[in-house]
């Protein structure tokens, strides 16, 4: 079995946003960068007990710069066999998939793992692109996924519940919390992801569909109004008729 | 520019994310003197869709196929792409809940349409179509701007509203082609909780976090959800260690919301918490601690013990309602 995993990184949880150049750029000095949380704690784990199991390999995909290289490293300290780089500009998540999708119509995958979205652009998208230009079933939201041949059980997230699936055949599914426990790298899987082999590619002709003109912050909360414990009579009060939300 | 609306929907019933989607999409068309379309494909009466007159749409376009009542987003994507090349639709409005998120993706791959998911406002078109999103999980918005012909837009829940006047749309079945063969996925089973206000759809969420200090305390957080008719909601560690179910997680690793009131008990208010909840129009916290740091993300406070303040607001709200 091939399993490709999408992994895209992004700023560390706790980052301060802030943007330069006019309110165009996301302003990247000093940032501490990660893979985005529901790629590595989800879908590449997930995809590497997969391996451990059935046998197989398991690719990690990237589509970015140079800089980005740390993170896939890491990715392969966690277990992945091998990576690739499409060196280009992740300009728009379109972009983005169609880069995947040359590469994975390539090589030809069983399995393909995204997070279930980025939590930088927040898009929730490049899994269902990607599916649909590799014309496979997507399923978004996965939270529990068993494997038998190539026929697979899941369990996605459905508005106030859940729904099981079965699907056959190659797919692409987007992960969340459930799938797998986070894995820590350990010292031997350091060492290793060392001279394991990250292969960077060039991007195809592809222009992108959209672009960000500008970033805002939203407008500070007023500072908080606090009622006192003993009279929660002037909340309700407030809610109804200073909120208006009840 | 005629817009078409996907119509989501589950066991024959429209979603209520379907009703914002539409406001959005018929407000668009008013915008721009066109008319809104509603696409359908489920298992849903002409009668519930002719309902959709009231919040814009002129007609809906209904695709009806036994194989279909359980939702695919491929095959729902190839007969929404039929139905945007019948009427020639130019813009392609979705709810971005579960269902619309996955179809407006795969749509816009389909047809080399820009998307922009998770629309917080109606798309400005005065320089181009630039629509706004939130980005970096709620701390801040991006104006992203579709440079293709046909576009997508998502809409977030809750963000624009729905806007509900009268009037009824004309059904027309949806003449399309579908392979029910070529169906790869099937839907086993549907494990939902019923008669429970789904998370993503609410307006009001009453949210408990670790200071509870187990699931035993949660029957106060389900009355006052109860009688608010709020959803219930919970921290990480919450659902984590089993106290609550996972879908009730809110949070940068769980879902966004953003309800018109969001109560939050006894959680500290950590960055990846808010993350889930800060673009939720008015946040009450209850927090015994007066430094939580979920104080300065809130609109209103009470200092205090959740175990004696929560049962005394249920007290305060139900006399409210009896009141009005
Ligand atoms: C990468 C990453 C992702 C994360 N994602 C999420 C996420 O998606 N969602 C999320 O929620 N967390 C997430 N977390 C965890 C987050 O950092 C916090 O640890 C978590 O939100 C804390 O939950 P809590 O507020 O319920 O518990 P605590 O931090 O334990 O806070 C409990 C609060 O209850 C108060 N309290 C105690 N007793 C009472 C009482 N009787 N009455 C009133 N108040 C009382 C305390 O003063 C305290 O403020 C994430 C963390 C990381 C590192
Ligand atoms: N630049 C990228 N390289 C590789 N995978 C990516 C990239 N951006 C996003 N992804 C994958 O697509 C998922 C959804 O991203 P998004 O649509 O941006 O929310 C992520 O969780 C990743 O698995």
């Amino acid at each position: 079995m091939k399993y490709l995993v999408c992994i895209s990184k992004v700023p560390d949880t706790t980052t301060k946003i802030e943007f330069t150049d006019n309110n165009s750029k996301f302003n990247e000095s000093n940032v501490q960068w990660i893979i985005n949380p529901t790629d590595e704690w989800y879908a590449l784990v997930r995809a590497i007990e997969l391996k451990e199991a059935n046998g197989g390999t398991v690719t990690v995909i990237n589509v970015g710069g140079a800089e980005n290289d740390q993170v896939i490293r890491k990715a392969l300290a966690i277990g992945a066999d091998n990576a690739v780089r499409v060196n280009a500009d992740p300009s728009d998540a379109y972009f983005v998939a169609s880069q995947i999708a040359a590469h994975a119509k390539a090589e030809g995958y069983d399995l393909i793992f995204t997070g279930k979205e980025t939590i930088n652009y927040n898009g929730f998208v490049v899994g269902g692109m990607l599916a649909e230009l590799l014309d496979m079933p997507y399923i978004s939201l996965a939270a529990k996924l068993t494997a038998n041949g190539d026929t697979y059980e899941v369990t996605r997230e459905i508005e106030g519940g859940e729904e099981v699936l079965e699907v056959s055949g190659a797919c692409v599914i987007s992960c969340q919390k459930g799938m797998a426990e986070q894995r820590i790298p350990n010292m031997r899987g350091i060492m290793s992801a060392r001279t394991k082999p990250l292969t960077v590619v060039e991007a195809s002709a592809e222009a992108p569909l959209t672009e960000v003109v500008s970033y805002t912050s939203p407008p500070a909360r007023s500072d908080v109004k606090l009622v006192d414990a003993d009279n929660v009579e002037e909340l309700v009060k407030l809610l109804h008729e200073e909120a208006k939300v009840i | 520019m005629s817009i078409l609306v996907y119509i989501d929907n589950a066991q024959g019933a429209v979603k209520k994310a379907s009703y914002e989607a539409a406001s959005y999409g018929a407000a668009l068309a008013k915008q721009s003197g066109s008319e809104a379309i509603g696409v359908c494909v489920g298992n849903v009466d002409d009668a519930a869709l002719a309902e959709l007159g009231a919040y814009g749409l002129s007609k809906v376009l209904n695709f009806k196929n036994e194989a279909l009542n359980d939702f695919e987003a491929g095959a729902v994507t190839a007969i929404l792409a039929q139905a945007v090349e019948k009427t020639g639709a130019e813009v392609i409005v979705t709810s971005h809940n579960y269902n619309g998120k996955a179809v407006s993706s795969r749509l816009s791959a389909r047809l080399k349409a820009g998307l922009v998911p998770g629309a917080v406002e109606l798309p400005d078109t005065s320089n181009g179509f630039v629509v706004r999103k939130g980005v970096f999980s709620g701390k801040a918005f991006a104006d992203v701007k579709i440079n293709t012909d046909k576009k997508i837009v998502s809409v977030s829940p809750n963000a624009y509203g729905i806007e509900k006047g009268d009037g009824s749309a004309a059904v027309e079945a949806l003449d399309a082609s579908f392979d029910a063969a070529s169906l790869k996925v099937t839907v086993k089973s549907v494990n939902k909780v019923t008669g429970i206000i789904p998370l993503s759809d609410a307006e009001l969420v009453v949210s408990a976090g670790r200071g509870l200090k187990g699931p035993e305390n949660w029957g106060m957080i389900e009355e006052l959800a109860e009688l608010l008719g709020a959803a219930t909601a919970c921290s990480r560690p919450v659902s984590d260690i089993d106290w609550r179910p996972h879908h009730e997680h809110v949070g940068q690793t769980g879902i966004t919301i953003s309800p018109n009131l969001y109560i939050a008990v006894a959680i500290s208010g950590a960055i990846q918490h808010l993350a889930g909840v800060n673009s939720s129009k008015t946040i009450v916290v209850i927090n015994k601690d007066p430094e939580a740091p979920f104080f300065k993300a809130a609109d209103y406070g009470i200092v205090g013990d959740a175990f004696d303040i929560v049962p005394k607001l249920t007290a305060a709200i139900k006399a409210h309602k009896g009141n009005a």
